[in-house]
């Protein structure tokens, strides 16, 4: 993508087995490459590498430069099949299935640059440190002076004297400044025309013959655009997501799992977050975030439950729905087909509050299921932890 | 009074001949709310009818608010159209009547598009937007009232206290908790849950400060940016009626979204931590629980001697 848009990248090939990192060395011209991780997520270079079954230690750093073929095969066995466990992924960390070979070149100086929205001044915003390297979260701690910012108007979109001015501040000069000022410019292009939510080049590179060279990205897309394009459609790859939450979106619910026991169905993202919230207080651990929506109807509501138990931690299940729109009656009978559909054996609290909710209540009374009923969230949240016994 | 939106205010309905616009006007006009009419490209001249109420329908925002003077819209339209609609529509106002409140309920639009349309209204004097992923913005009535969006119009009742939140459903349980202690709102907004909307806390709580009819706000916030940071940073300074407060996502991990495009905690940024710690800095009560909101609300009544 970088490539097409006209950005100075270094040539690399893309891996998927020891002997095509093995070839890709070979056509790189066989000097010094770098062998690099991929996967969704960053901090690579300071991750470490597991055993995906022992989980023994392989090898200290998801990004490596080989000065020879050996190196090539030995980090290649290295990373491919194996587990990168880095700042960003969590302690599960991420298979690695996909490495890539890149031709290496005479750096002079590592560079941090990123493009993304900036919610309080709610237009594009390009950064820029000369510290590049590893870990931009410290800098940003520590020397967030040494954070150069600039904000882009979505009118004019990115005027060469404020990427010229970039450049000055970087400390760029000569042949350099040409070469920042193009990259710049076509990345902010290629991140308005793609509709990426973040575009992080770390590092770029200003090497010793003056050229910048974009070592390394990785780039976000806004999910609500991805209707208008359909080749960023095609790149994602299901397997480095939670299939649960890859299945839940399928169906229209937004779904999040988490670690606890005590699994969540609740109508709006807001009122979704303060139930877990109000779980834990009382001493829970919810197992996910999971909003209906407010429109949700029998069979989502149904769909959402069999997700929720698709879960084995998941030892009760709390439903807070405030009935607006959607009358608390008809999702009572939703509560209800979904157990009955799904044998649920778990216990089951149900919160329904909103239009029409004595009759909600009483058709869940009547029912003759193992279902609970409660007034407020809280007493909601007491039962439903009383009732799975405490937290895990 | 309340704010932006008059009890008898005259509404306009983008998209008013799609499922979801006919569905919510219609409940709307069962409210009280005066729809005076909707657009829907290439349908003018055709008549809408909302339970018993025939509405007529124009191609352009333009000719509707020349029919029928109204102050303000409310968008229904797919997210990939919600951009160029509220562009169409504050341009319209300031072109015929020099300002308007326009409404965007749409969840879903990009987000570079909502960049376009926002700095473009924030460059037209008079005209607000409310939005986009809310609910809308309701001033409930001695009789009915103005409901502009998909809240549920009779959980409301007429009153003094302010509500300005992020979310949808957990703005009804600030409404019922108020209403617990038998308080009703002067205006409830829902101001999204976007990473880039219009109207922002800090606009609705000047607007609360200044209205006579709000005696207190509830502020409901969740994780993501810094906006109630902001706030609260505003109200120490600003603001003399008492607010309480609420965040959602204290249990929320890093780097997942929430459901809503911006509840997300990146690089750090964004916890509900961060955002207690600051409004309760602020002098901004908040509530653990939801379902604490109308004790905390009754509690600062109190102090103030409005109780």
């Amino acid at each position: 993508m970088f490539r097409e848009a006209g950005l100075t990248v270094q040539e690399g090939v893309h891996c998927t087995t020891v002997e095509q990192a093995l070839a890709a060395y070979d056509s790189l011209g066989g000097n010094i490459v770098a062998v690099k991780s991929q996967i969704h997520a960053g901090g690579r270079g300071k991750g470490s590498l597991y055993h995906p079954d022992s989980g023994d230690l392989v090898m200290e750093g998801g990004v490596k430069i080989a000065f020879n073929r050996e190196d090539v095969e030995n980090f290649a066995n290295n990373i491919l099949g194996n587990v990168l466990v880095t700042k960003q992924t969590g302690p599960d960390g991420k298979l690695v299935n996909n490495l890539y070979v890149e031709g290496g070149c005479q750096i002079a100086h590592e560079y941090y640059l990123a493009i993304l929205i900036d919610r309080e001044e709610k237009m594009p915003l390009i950064m820029a440190s000369c510290e590049g390297g590893m870990d931009i979260e410290e800098v940003a701690e520590n020397t967030p002076e040494a954070i150069f910012k600039v904000h882009v108007d979505p009118q004019t979109g990115l005027l060469s004297s404020q990427a010229q001015d970039l450049a000055n501040s970087l400390g760029l000069s000569g042949a350099a400044v040409d070469s920042f000022v193009k990259n710049v410019t076509g990345l902010f292009e290629l991140f308005v025309s793609k509709d990426c939510s973040m575009v992080e080049i770390n590092p770029m590179v200003r090497t010793e013959d003056d050229r910048i060279v974009l070592l390394d990205a990785k780039v976000g897309f806004d999910e609500n655009a991805l209707f208008r394009h359909p080749d960023i459609m095609e790149l994602r790859d299901l397997s480095e997501e939670e299939p649960t939450e890859v299945r839940a979106k399928a169906a229209d619910l937004s779904y999040v799992k988490l670690d606890g026991n005590i699994g969540c169905l609740v109508n709006g993202a807001g009122l979704a977050m303060a139930t877990m919230d109000v779980i834990k207080l009382y001493g829970g651990e919810p197992a996910n975030f999971l909003d209906v929506g407010g429109g949700a109807n029998e069979e989502q509501v149904t769909t959402a439950f069999g997700i929720i138990m698709e879960d084995p931690n998941v030892k009760g299940i709390l439903v807070n729905i405030f009935g607006g729109i959607m009358r608390c009656d008809i999702i009572a009978r939703g509560v209800i087909a979904a157990t009955q559909a799904l044998d649920l054996e778990d216990p089951l609290v149900v919160r329904l509050v909103g239009t029409n909710f004595e009759e909600g209540r009483r058709i869940l009374s009547e029912s003759g299921l193992n279902i609970h009923t409660a007034e407020t969230l809280a007493e909601g949240a007491q039962k439903i932890v009383e009732l799975v016994g405490g937290g895990n | 009074m309340s704010i932006w939106i008059k009890e008898e205010a005259k509404v306009l309905v983008q998209g008013i001949t799609g499922n979801q616009g006919t569905f919510h006007a219609t409940k709307m006009v069962e409210y009280g709310t005066k729809i005076v009419g909707g657009v829907t490209p290439r349908k003018g001249g055709q008549i809408v009818d909302l339970g018993g109420v025939q509405s007529p329908v124009w191609d352009t925002m333009v000719e509707a608010i020349e029919a029928t003077d109204a102050d303000a819209s409310v968008i229904y339209v797919p997210p990939r159209f919600a951009g160029a609609a509220i562009i169409e529509a504050a341009d319209a106002f300031s072109q015929v009547r020099g300002n308007g409140v326009i409404v965007c309920i749409t969840e879903g639009i990009p987000t570079l598009d909502m960049v376009k349309a926002v700095d473009h209204v924030s460059k037209i004097d008079g005209v607000r937007l409310i939005g986009p992923n809310c609910p809308g913005i309701i001033t409930p009535g001695d009789n009915g009232g103005a409901k502009i969006g998909i809240m549920p119009g009779h959980i409301h009742a007429k009153g003094r206290i302010g509500i300005v939140s992020k979310s949808g459903t957990l703005t009804y349980e600030a409404v019922a908790q108020a209403m617990s202690i038998d308080e009703g709102q002067s205006t409830c907004i829902g101001i999204g849950g976007d990473p880039v909307n219009g109207t922002g806390f800090i606009d609705c709580l000047s607007a609360f400060e200044n209205d006579e009819q709000t005696a207190a706000v509830v502020m409901i916030g969740e994780i993501g940016g810094t906006a109630e940071e902001e706030a609260a940073e505003w109200v120490a300074e600003n603001m003399t009626k008492p607010v309480v407060g609420f965040v959602a996502g204290m249990t929320a991990p890093p780097g997942k979204r929430m459901g809503h495009a911006g509840a997300i905690i990146s690089g750090g940024k964004g916890t509900a931590a961060e955002k207690v710690a600051a409004m309760e800095a602020a002098g901004i009560r908040c509530a653990n629980d939801p379902s604490e909101i109308g004790a905390v609300l009754l509690k600062s009544l109190k102090t103030a001697g409005l109780r």
